[in-house]
């Protein structure tokens, strides 16, 4: 609506004091949302945040919006039901790698495939924080934590990866510490129609300091973070010098210079699942830089969309039935008398 | 007519179809019912099949079967044993000749005596050939295979085909016997098979050719008539549990204004409640078949949490999974129905056969202290009512409330009276008004309910959290203070038990004080009720009181109680709801317990009443 206020980064503040651990990557997600919030919306009323159980799921505390913190896992089944029955509404999940991925893993799946019109933002830590440490489905295999003194046997999830296998139309990736680029991917998914994904790695300090801190230490980010953009080459590197190179099918990292130019490097282009598919590979490996940004992005028919579609399409039916009354006196009836 | 038939008239009977899977015995009952219905007799159904979709062809495990009873009189129960037994096969004779009451009819088709049917049901020796049943039963051995094959003569359709008409020959039978018109059959099948005109011609063909059979064979001597019953004034139809609830649903919605949004799993006895309610999007109802049962109840809640009113439903396995959602609800406060229809257990159980057994999952089941209103419908009929009651207090006390049906509530069925949904309880809506300038107290009450606003997203002013942790009073705010916390829980209690201020004065049919007093809940009250009537029959100092409120109690129960000196629970468990009125009231209640996948039978419960009144 146009007639409405522009909102205040305050606007979107509660009343309630803010309970994450001193240094937690989460105070950085929650001040970016509250930041970028205004330019995505003058309806605060109309925006909920829904989450499960976890450190990051208690963020809808600190928004002045809507807000349900539900039940470990369960966040996209009451967000699915709440945007179904409120198609007018903004829906947002908040989850973390052990609410999404271990115990809500069949949910998120499920939500991503159906296309329903929310946004999901996953602060992926790769550990378990409230419970105070053990390892999550993200935590790579080895991991020594409380419950795997001797490091942990199973592997890892790979995040963007299982979003796009389970059909997501959004799937992007970003980072507590590049505050710009974390509101943009915000923003981003915002103006997405149907379900989007972006993991946000998030940096638990007290039971899994510096998981990330190759992507956010001077030194060494600017080679190790690769940062896509629909239509434009991916280039990365100090001097901004590599890039992604394919080789047939095979991507590989090579220096722009005497054997390489600019045009030899591949343009990102966010509708092609193969090339997300490539990018989602390149954060298990060592070759890769980690790529951040939105790695894949089409439209699609939402489920909400569609169901709204069937019930007009069902009312159109103006033969049969027409309330309660007809159908209880519906089929054979006889009177006694 | 070209023999000698004599007509009698009898008050009541009791017919079970039996056969394989494949045969279409719930098919040949389903008719039978509507057709009996519509003739104007009292009845009550109970169908029963195997939860293998296919099992073996001919198997014990196979052996699907239709139980009617019909009546000119009132009447409560499906019947115990039935007097007519149709057996399709060798497997369904096998399985069901034991309950056959001594000397009654007993129909089979004979085609189906094979070496190979003989072999899987067991029989060394075939029973239609060696006697063994002709001296205790009137037998009919009828070769139906040969009787549909005959008739279907001439139209154009595979054998296969042909051979699957012989419920509506067996039916054809059983029409003739019993004095009831083809018509509605003949009716019915025009409309199922619209387009299959050849499949209509020969199902009417195989319905004629058993009618004729009756009419012509000379070992059919006597038709039986069942005069219509004297029920109370009104329009009636033939109505089943699960159809019950899904209509009570409706009429919630159309008095209510609110937008029903369905979410479920599918899952045996309850999936039906979502294949009808999917056919409804016409009338606003919204269904999500969710990808579990967790995700069925937590999509309900999300709809409640927007506005909506969010019903699910589930059986015991289901509703085991959903437990955690309904301590959520309890503690958001927010309007929800859960629908159990109960089936044998525990685990897997017996998925397509019915119990009471999930009374305390219903009442206790959930972490912490997490009261709801669980209310159990009596009758297929009365789930239409306890479904509407349920819908409506969940809204006016905000929350969640559970409709304790069962398999057998939800399969059988019976004559029905319609009823006017502009008599039922009003059902009105309000919501949380917009504010300016004020703080929302999302967890200020109503005096009388206790229930909380309900503050639905997309309303200004009223942005709130809430969520699974303590609230502090009022405010709703998370909070962890001992005193706070043992308010909040002494409120949701309450909250519950002022249902009860809701609840019509408890009748008592029979005797008002006496001997013994039958206590029954849900579905126990069709044998109960037909028991009693039995015994007061017998001059015997008898009350029945059948329960629909479990939880909160109706509050005139403990008096009448008093009044009599014995109580009997009846329940399909090893006596859950006697546990609760003896913690409950203080008394030595005396259970009767059967658990074996069917409901009770009447005349245990009348043996039972006499043991206690002789001591």
């Amino acid at each position: 609506m146009v007639d409405k206020p522009i909102l205040k980064k305050a606007d979107f503040e509660s009343d309630q004091a803010v309970r994450w651990c001193p240094g937690c990557g989460d105070y950085a997600i929650l001040a970016q949302t509250q930041k970028i919030f205004p330019e995505i919306t003058t309806e605060k009323e109309k925006v909920v945040f829904i989450s499960g159980i976890g450190c990051s799921s208690r963020f809808p505390y600190y928004m002045n919006t809507y807000g349900f913190h539900t039940i470990h896992g369960r966040a996209p089944t009451v967000a699915s039901g709440l945007k179904i029955s409120n198609p007018d509404l903004s829906v947002w999940l908040v989850t973390g790698d052990g609410d999404g991925f271990s115990i809500g893993g069949n949910h998120l799946i499920h939500l991503l495939r159906r296309n329903i019109d929310l946004n999901v933002m996953l602060f992926n830590n790769r550990i378990y924080g409230l419970t105070k440490g053990q390892y999550s489905p993200t935590s790579e295999q080895g991991k020594v934590t409380y419950s795997t003194p001797m490091g942990s046997l199973d592997y890892p999830f790979n995040p963007t990866k299982l979003a796009l296998g389970a059909k997501g139309a959004f799937v992007a990736k970003t980072i507590d510490r590049d505050l710009k680029h974390l509101q943009s991917m915000i923003k981003r998914s915002s103006e997405h129609k149907g379900t989007s994904f972006i993991e946000i790695y998030q940096n638990c300090n007290i039971f899994n300091d510096g998981a990330f801190s190759e992507l956010t230490d001077k030194e060494t980010k600017s080679d190790r973070v690769l940062k896509v953009e629909h239509g434009e080459p991916m280039i990365f590197g100090k001097e901004s010098n590599k890039g992604i190179h394919l080789d047939g099918t095979k991507p590989q990292v090579v220096t722009i210079g005497d054997k390489y130019s600019i045009d030899d490097i591949l343009v990102h282009d966010e509708t092609d699942a193969f090339i997300a598919d490539m990018l989602s590979n390149f954060t298990a490996s060592d070759t890769f830089p980690e790529p951040l940004g939105v790695l894949y992005c089409v439209e699609r028919p939402t489920y909400d969309d569609m169901m709204v579609d069937q019930m007009n399409e069902a009312k159109k039916n103006t033969k049969g039935p027409k309330s309660v009354n007809d159908l209880l006196n519906a089929g054979d009836t006889w009177e006694v008398k | 007519m070209a023999k000698n038939v004599s007509n009698k008239t009898i008050d009541n009977v009791t017919i079970r179809f039996a056969g394989d899977s494949g045969d279409g015995m719930q098919l040949s009952g389903g008719r039978f019912t509507q057709t009996s219905a519509v003739v104007g007799n009292d009845l009550s159904t109970l169908p029963d099949f195997p939860a293998e979709i296919r099992a073996p062809a001919g198997s014990l495990a196979g052996v699907s079967s239709f139980q009617i009873h019909f009546s000119s009189q009132e009447i409560h129960t499906p019947g115990e044993k039935p007097d007519v037994l149709v057996a399709m096969n060798p497997a369904a004779l096998k399985v069901h000749l034991k309950d056959l009451v001594p000397g009654g009819t007993l129909i089979v088709n004979k085609n189906a005596f094979t070496k190979k049917n003989l072999t899987l049901a067991g029989y060394e020796d075939d029973p239609t050939e060696d006697g063994s049943l002709v001296d205790y039963y009137s037998t009919h051995f009828i070769e139906m295979g040969k009787l549909v094959t005959n008739a279907c003569e001439g139209i154009d359709i595979p054998s296969k085909m042909v051979d699957r008409t012989k419920n509506l020959c067996a039916l054809g039978v059983l029409f003739w016997m019993y004095d009831r018109p083809l018509k509605p059959t003949i009716d019915w099948l025009n409309q199922k098979f619209k387009s299959k005109p050849d499949i209509v011609e020969a199902n009417v063909r195989a319905l004629n050719a058993g009618y004729n059979y009756g009419d012509t064979a000379e070992i059919f001597t006597t038709r039986y008539i069942v005069e219509k019953a004297k029920l109370p004034k009104g329009k009636y139809r033939n109505m089943n549990g699960t159809l019950a609830s899904c209509l009570g649903i409706l009429t919630a919605s159309e008095k209510s204004n609110l937008d029903i949004t369905f979410a479920g799993y599918p899952i045996t006895p309850a999936s039906n409640i979502l294949h009808t309610l999917s056919n409804w999007k016409k009338f606003g109802i919204k269904t999500y078949q969710a990808e579990d049962e967790i995700a069925g109840i937590g999509a309900a809640l999300g709809a409640s949490y927007g506005g909506s009113l969010g019903i699910t439903a589930s059986s015991g396995p289901g509703i085991a999974l959903k437990s955690e959602f309904l301590g959520l609800a309890v503690m958001t406060e927010l309007p929800l129905v859960i629908i159990n229809v109960q089936r044998g257990g525990p685990s897997t159980g017996l998925p397509t056969k019915t119990e009471q057994s999930d009374l305390f999952q219903a009442v206790y089941g959930r972490n912490g202290e997490a009261p709801i209103p669980v209310i159990a419908p009596k009758t297929p009929g009365d789930c239409y009512y306890a479904t509407y009651e349920a819908c409506r207090l969940a809204v006016k006390y905000m929350t969640p409330i559970m409709v304790l049906s069962d398999g057998y509530l939800a399969n059988g069925s019976e004559p029905w009276l319609i009823p006017d949904p502009s008599k039922l309880d009003e059902f009105n809506v309000e919501f949380a008004k917009e504010i300016k300038n004020e703080k929302f107290l999302p967890y200020k009450r109503d005096k009388k309910t206790l229930a909380r606003n309900w503050a639905i997203p997309g309303t200004v002013g009223l942005e709130h959290r809430i969520g699974g942790l303590e609230k502090q009073d009022v405010t709703g705010n998370v909070n962890y203070d001992s005193d706070n916390h043992e308010k909040m829980v002494e409120i949701r209690a309450q909250k519950v038990a002022n249902i009860a201020n809701e609840l019509p004065k408890t009748k008592i049919f029979g005797e008002k004080n006496g001997d013994v007093l039958i206590l029954s809940w849900g579905s126990s009250h069709g044998a109960c009720r037909a028991a009693t009537e039995s015994l007061l029959s017998e001059k015997l100092k008898v009350g029945h009181v059948s329960i629909n409120w479990i939880s909160p109690l109706p509050k005139d129960l403990g008096k009448i109680l008093e009044n009599y000196k014995k109580v009997l629970i009846p329940e399909v468990n090893t006596g859950q709801f006697r546990q609760i009125i003896r913690a409950e009231f203080l008394i030595d209640a005396i259970g009767l317990n059967e658990v074996q996948g069917k409901p009770l039978g009447s005349s245990k419960i009348e043996e039972k009443v006499k043991d206690l009144i002789n001591g």
